[in-house]
């Protein structure tokens, strides 16, 4: 089935909560609005005309500056019909939540788990949402475009001084420390002709 | 656990904590082992929480991260051409594939034809490399199991692709070889005789490989009839590749998607049948991979009779900056199945978002679900089964 | 060697059972004797290292070590050094007693077994007449020492990797015993010598080939006494790729080093009892030496200095090709799983063990009356196994010229 077709199978089964398929800048896609996209995944599996059995990808986007928001993109594949289609959803930025798909297809277990993690998309009914890559204690989302890097974490810093400033800085500790040595040995010698 | 779960309202506060896992598990007053992160068999920095009562796990929960290197965020940064060595990094065994997974996505956003002789170079490169792959999973799987002398084998055949692979592109194991609209080298002079040479010499090692190892019975006890993975189930966890293709499932990317002039070579694509135990189990998947180097062989002599004189890079702009809001995504067939790029322009000189989606991170998943009853030792032969790199799974 | 001191001392003019000093000199003696036994076992261990690195590299298509001294044969003093000049590393939270104690109880159950091992015609410290009944029963002390060690290294992996070598060693003493209680039924007496004394120099005289129960608990025995040493194939408690190394994890330095003397040494010991017990031992060709009429004590002078020597170097072959046999084994084979390991052992090996012995006792019988039997099964026996020999090593050489290989023992050294 083309891309057309399988549209206009989940639009027929939706409604309005789909919208139209996009222009194709490179791939086609449409956009399901968030809380239909458990029912519309279940249908694309289900349905025996486009039989999704596969969730290829599940990446979430942090929008564009022009319009912020962040964009949950689903990628499907049907091994038995052997075609594809594009989901995305459309999330505020702010509380970017959405119902979990794992119930429809067990790989969305992890691949939800890391987009939970880096980009702080919340999905609901998912059994086991932690952090994946990133230790538990970490704070922020690092792959959100406003993320700010900590300086440290637990007190190992995330920076060092450039080894070419380091080079400078041993450098000058080494003339001081010849500096105050010439000075001390300056300062003793006359004591030296006094005893004599 | 495994149940259903509401979300809280704010996104900040996480579900469950590992310690929290730990505490439940000691609760119940069952061993707590930790595999991992170092350990000689889990191919790669990856931990496992073991929860066992002696020899039979209850479960095995993988923890992962150990080797996440922020990959994506460096593809908004450093340009499309600078992240292609980091592509490498993805899977640093298979780096050929990932170079031309990137490739492919971004020739596609922007238009870019590769000439034939390029494709016929990225081929060639790639299919090297498929084999050093398999070389890899096999030989390590058999030392896991705990014969160690394949594995010595396996790296000495190594030796002769990774010589020959640098004298293509100058590197034995992060090549940066497949660029965007081509291949940064052409094939130097007399690389046909030297990859034929080898190829005559390796198809004959295969066979002493095969009866060394594949058929022997103690192998074979170990690896029969474990963890077998129904066709539905390896769908619906999305396993990719010799994983995919051992539980029955007839997909490979460069048939049934092709790309590059996979149209034009003739391959047989190995499925598994159960030869010696249940189809789905540990040695399909082992089987798999080593008729699949068999076939690379095949691909390989095609491709360096086809190969004509031509470019081996396209024409590209200056910069490359394409508008905002352009996407795409690339499946290739990689030495672990199928691996997808999905990268997102966004009109500057970096992608906006680069997603890899790779096969060791699925397959990951699925560990949980099937280590649940299984000894020690099948873990160790399970992971191995799956072939994972750690810097797959991380990025 | 009783005899031996008791001769030495009359020697000097005394006689052994009134003089007042005969313990004394038994006590310094055996001493001497005990530290040349255990100097041989440690530099046996010791070479073995070698020999099984320079052996696996071969195997692996590699070279081995081959700096340290002429193919590298220093290498194994040179390892034996570093690890005495390691520092002497104990967990905190080790239970610390037993964590220092635990080799030595390894070395003591593996040392003791030399006391009555046959070297030669003479060569045995002690001939006891219940031979392999002590030599079965001091090995058992291996099992407590790596208890110990799992244990006392307060480590979830140590623990694991000694209570499947312990699970292990103690299951497969069985068919281990019931096997080597084989030759003894047909050899009467459990003493090693006896049972050397009982076969003959050659091949088709050798217990192996007696009857076809008797070639069974060669394997039977060998099988399991790769198990009792933990070797490939069944080396589980020390599983490099899942445990890193079982049991002796924690140990560093000199201990650690105890652990793999009394594993390489152990190739020696379960060779050497399974060359005593089905290959015939020390005896030497037209030299037969039976219970009643011994042809090498009617020698005398260099002669029988030659004969001697001969009977050791008899040994020691058979001996060094077993323990070749025993690394080829270690390189070539994969690892059995825990479970597959106990199911060989108690659904196969030990009901084929019991049933091989209530068949010897039949067969004894059956020879007894009709002695013609016994030599035709073994003239059988023998010509089937060199058969069967013959043709590993046709194959074997095909499959090397399949592959474009060649032997080449002349570079890499």
């Amino acid at each position: 089935m083309t891309f057309e077709e399988i549209h206009s199978a989940l639009a027929a089964k939706l409604g309005d909560r789909v919208g139209p398929l996009q222009a194709a800048r490179k791939d086609a896609y449409c956009v399901v609005r968030a809380d239909a996209i458990v029912e519309a995944c279940r249908f694309l599996k289900t349905d025996p005309a486009t039989a999704f059995d596969c969730l290829q990808n599940l990446s979430a986007v942090d929008g564009f500056k022009a319009a912020p928001m962040i964009k949950v993109v689903y990628h499907l594949y049907s091994y038995s019909k052997r075609h594809t289609f594009i989901l995305k959803v459309e999330l505020d930025r702010a509380t970017p939540v959405i119902d979990s798909v794992e119930s429809v297809w067990k790989a969305a277990d992890w691949l939800e788990r890391e987009q939970y993690d880096l980009l702080g998309v919340v999905f609901t009914n998912h059994p086991d949402l932690r952090r994946i890559m990133l230790p538990d204690d970490w704070v922020g989302h690092p792959l959100l475009k406003d993320y700010k890097e900590p300086g440290d974490y637990h007190n190992i810093s995330h920076t060092r001084e450039s080894p070419l400033d380091g080079f400078v800085r041993m450098d000058e500790l080494k003339k001081k420390i010849a500096a105050e040595k010439a000075a001390e040995t300056a300062a003793s010698a006359p004591k030296k002709e006094l005893l004599q | 656990m495994s149940e259903a779960r509401r979300a809280p309202e704010t996104p900040t506060m996480v579900m469950t904590t590992n310690k929290e896992i730990l505490k439940r598990i000691e609760y119940t007053g069952d061993m707590l082992l930790n595999m991992g992160p170092q350990h000689p068999s889990t191919h790669g920095v990856i931990n496992f929480l073991v929860q066992t009562d002696g020899e039979v796990m209850k479960r095995a929960i993988p923890e992962v991260g150990y080797l996440h290197r922020s990959l994506e965020k460096i593809a908004e940064k450093v340009g499309y051409n600078g992240f292609m060595p980091y592509t490498d990094r993805v899977d640093y065994i298979a780096a050929m594939f990932a170079n031309q997974g990137y490739a492919m996505a971004v020739e596609k956003i922007l238009d870019i034809k590769v000439p034939k002789r390029a494709e016929y170079c990225r081929v060639i490169a790639v299919e090297l490399n498929r084999i050093s792959s398999h070389l890899i999973a096999a030989g390590t799987m058999a030392m896991d199991i705990g014969a160690v002398t394949p594995f010595p084998y396996a790296l000495r055949e190594r030796e002769f692709i990774n010589d020959l692979l640098e004298e293509l592109c100058g590197a034995r194991l992060t090549y940066n070889y497949l660029r965007i609209g081509g291949v940064a080298f052409d094939l130097p002079d007399g690389y046909t005789e030297k990859v034929s040479g080898f190829l005559d010499h390796f198809e004959k090692i295969l066979v002493e490989f095969d009866r060394l190892l594949t058929f022997n019975e103690i192998f074979v006890q170990r690896l029969a009839h474990l963890a077998v993975i129904p066709a539905e189930m390896a769908i619906d966890y999305c396993l990719v590749g010799p994983n995919l293709r051992a539980s029955g499932v007839d997909f490979d990317v460069r048939r049934d998607i092709p790309y590059s002039v996979y149209p034009e070579l003739q391959f047989d694509v190995p499925l598994g049948k159960g030869l010696v135990g249940t189809p789905g189990d540990c040695w399909d998947r082992f089987y798999c991979r080593v008729e699949e180097m068999k076939q690379s062989c095949r691909i390989l002599r095609q491709a360096l009779a086809q190969i004509q004189p031509g470019e081996t890079m396209a024409k590209l702009p200056r910069k490359l900056k394409p508008e905002e809001g352009l996407e795409a995504y690339s499946r290739i067939e990689s030495a672990r199945g199928d691996m997808m790029y999905y990268v997102v322009a966004g009109g500057g000189e970096s992608a906006w978002r680069c997603k890899v989606r790779t096969g060791s991170f699925t397959a990951m998943g699925i560990i949980d679900i099937l280590s649940r009853g299984l000894m020690v030792a099948d873990l160790v032969a399970l992971i191995a089964s799956f072939d994972v790199v750690a810097p797959e799974i991380d990025r | 060697m009783q005899a031996f001191i008791d001769s030495l001392i009359k020697g000097w003019g005394f006689d052994p059972a009134v003089w007042p000093y005969t313990q004394f000199v038994y006590l310094a003696l055996m001493g001497l004797f005990a530290f040349a036994v255990i100097n041989f076992a440690a530099i046996t261990a010791g070479i073995f290292s070698w020999a099984e690195r320079r052996v696996a590299g071969r195997m692996q298509s590699r070279v081995g070590p081959n700096r340290a001294g002429p193919g590298g044969f220093l290498q194994w003093i040179a390892d034996a050094v570093k690890l005495l000049t390691k520092e002497d590393l104990v967990p905190t939270e080790a239970d610390n007693f037993l964590f220092r104690i635990a080799p030595y109880f390894m070395m003591v159950g593996f040392c003791c077994v030399f006391v009555a091992l046959p070297f030669s015609h003479s060569l045995i410290i002690a001939d006891m007449n219940v031979g392999i009944f002590y030599i079965l029963a001091v090995t058992a002390l291996i099992v407590v020492g790596i208890i110990m060690s799992g244990w006392s290294s307060n480590s979830k992996w140590s623990l694991f990797g000694a209570i499947r070598s312990a699970a292990q060693i103690i299951s497969y003493e069985i068919p281990a015993g019931m096997a080597l209680m084989i030759p003894v039924l047909l050899a009467g007496t459990l003493s090693t010598q006896g049972i050397i004394k009982g076969q003959g120099p050659w091949p088709w005289q050798w217990y192996i080939f007696d009857n076809p129960a008797a070639f069974a608990a060669f394997f039977i025995y060998f099988i399991s006494a790769l198990a009792e040493g933990n070797r490939t194939p069944f080396d589980l408690p020390e599983a490099e790729s899942e445990l890193v190394s079982g049991y002796n994890t924690e140990y560093s330095g000199m201990r650690f080093s105890y652990f793999f003397l009394v594993e390489w040494g152990n190739m020696w010991v379960m060779s050497a009892l399974a060359v005593t017990m089905f290959l015939g031992g020390w005896q030497v060709p037209f030299l037969d030496v039976t219970q009643s009429a011994d042809k090498i004590a009617a020698l005398s002078g260099g002669v029988r200095l030659l004969a001697e020597f001969a009977s050791l170097g008899i040994f020691v072959l058979k001996t060094l090709t077993l323990v070749f046999v025993v690394m080829w084994l270690r390189w070539t084979l994969p690892r059995i799983r825990v479970d597959q390991m106990m199911n060989m052992c108690w659904k196969y090996l030990v009901p084929m063990s019991f049933v091989g012995a209530l068949f010897v006792a039949g067969w004894m019988l059956i020879v007894h009356s009709v002695p013609v039997l016994g030599l035709i099964m073994r003239v059988l026996l023998f010509v089937g196994a060199s058969l069967v020999v013959g043709r590993f090593a046709q194959t074997t050489l095909r499959n090397i010229r399949a592959t474009g290989d060649k032997f080449d023992f002349t570079s890499n050294w």
